[in-house]
């Protein structure tokens, strides 16, 4: 018997960094903005993304979301009502989106053409640590954190916070009853991620939104030229 | 709880690249992975039992290299390692670092695979024009 070792150095999720690499291609290729929505189940993702839909929309944006759930179309029919296409993926039990479902979505999307929008969404199933690991060819990953969750929570989990382009704090109406402490918040995400652009929102008051916009606004015209 | 798709896609892996060594065992598999790869070794090594087991890779092993994180440090201009992932900070001047070097990898760095020898020519010789030994005629 002889022993030998094989050199690999190769990528574990290879093909999903693969596939990720062929819609960030498409994407660019179509002009279009494409985030992916990531956090704990219950941080609000769904409240925030359709505020944001809708307000897109009313400024004449042609906007368009892809939402993850092990189960149910609830989220779908609530982010529909912005007026915006949506297209719900159930993952039926996995933990995450990857780039195969997204791409198989994208393509049997009756009536959406990427070429045809301005911005893609794309809600991640509600978890803060497995999302972190694939790419769906995003441009912006975009960690959510709601002020009922604690101000610990991007150092409980560094990887999600560290791997995101930008952060929304959500619910900063509730945050004075939470006992939400903003500036600890805000120093715990940029112990993190230093730098990182950070919005905090309400999607009960608008508290924020405009901001939020003017950034996707800015954004979407990067990808554009 | 996305151990068992990692491990899928190494055994994938892994079995695409021994495919190339016919006869051949996997012995061990090396991966690396980065403390900021957010998978956890404990849950890697169950799933690898599971999806192992019964297989052309049961028994091998499954040796993971854990990866520091490593930052560029736009202040001073060193790339160092950080202890921990709870601060983002250069270890040299304290400056927030925010461009990450190092600490991602999740990766297979190579097999270890055990082959039989060749087959001598005196031991060919023995073996009949159909291929198989004597024995077996």
């Amino acid at each position: 018997m002889t022993t030998r070792i094989v050199e690999l150095r190769q990528g574990i999720l290879k093909k999903n960094d693969e596939l990720a690499a062929v819609l960030r291609e498409r994407y660019m290729h179509a002009g279009v903005l494409v985030l992916n929505l990531v956090s704990s189940p219950g941080t609000g993702k769904t409240a925030f993304l359709e505020l944001t839909l809708r307000r897109l929309i009313e400024r004449g944006a042609k906007a368009a979301a892809l939402v993850g759930d092990l189960e149910t179309d609830n989220d779908a029919r609530r982010l529909a009502a912005s007026g915006a296409p949506v297209r719900q993926i159930n993952t039926h039990g996995i933990c995450h989106l990857d780039a195969e479902m997204i791409g198989r979505h994208i393509d049997g999307w009756a009536g959406v053409e990427l070429d045809g929008l301005d911005y893609l969404f794309i809600e991640n199933v509600g978890n803060l640590v497995c999302p972190s690991s694939y790419d769906l060819g995003e441009k912006i990953r975009v960690a959510l954190l709601s002020v009922t969750e604690g101000e610990d929570k991007p150092l409980k989990y560094p990887t999600l916070f560290n791997s995101a382009d930008a952060a929304a704090i959500t619910k900063i109406d509730i945050a004075e009853p939470c006992g939400f402490d903003r500036e600890l918040a805000l120093h715990n995400i940029n112990e993190i991620r230093p730098g990182i652009r950070i919005f905090e929102t309400s999607a009960k008051t608008g508290a924020g939104l405009d901001a939020w916009l003017d950034y996707l606004g800015q954004q979407r015209l990067a990808v554009k030229s | 709880m996305h151990e068992l798709s990692i491990v899928e896609s190494i055994v994938d892996a892994v079995t695409e690249t021994a495919a190339a060594y016919p006869g051949a065992r996997v012995k061990s598999v090396r991966l690396r992975l980065g403390v900021l790869a957010a998978v956890v070794e404990d849950s890697l090594q169950f799933c690898w039992g599971l999806a192992t087991e019964g297989t052309a890779l049961a028994g091998a092993a499954l040796v993971v290299k854990s990866v520091p994180v490593r930052v560029h440090c736009a202040a001073c201009g060193r790339d160092a390692e950080i202890e921990g992932v709870q601060s983002f900070r250069c270890p040299g001047c304290g400056e927030p670092a925010a461009d990450l070097r190092q600490g991602r990898e999740l990766e297979i760095e190579s097999i270890e695979i055990e082959e039989p020898d060749k087959v001598s020519e005196s031991a060919k010789e023995q073996v009949g024009e159909c291929g198989l030994p004597p024995f077996s005629r």
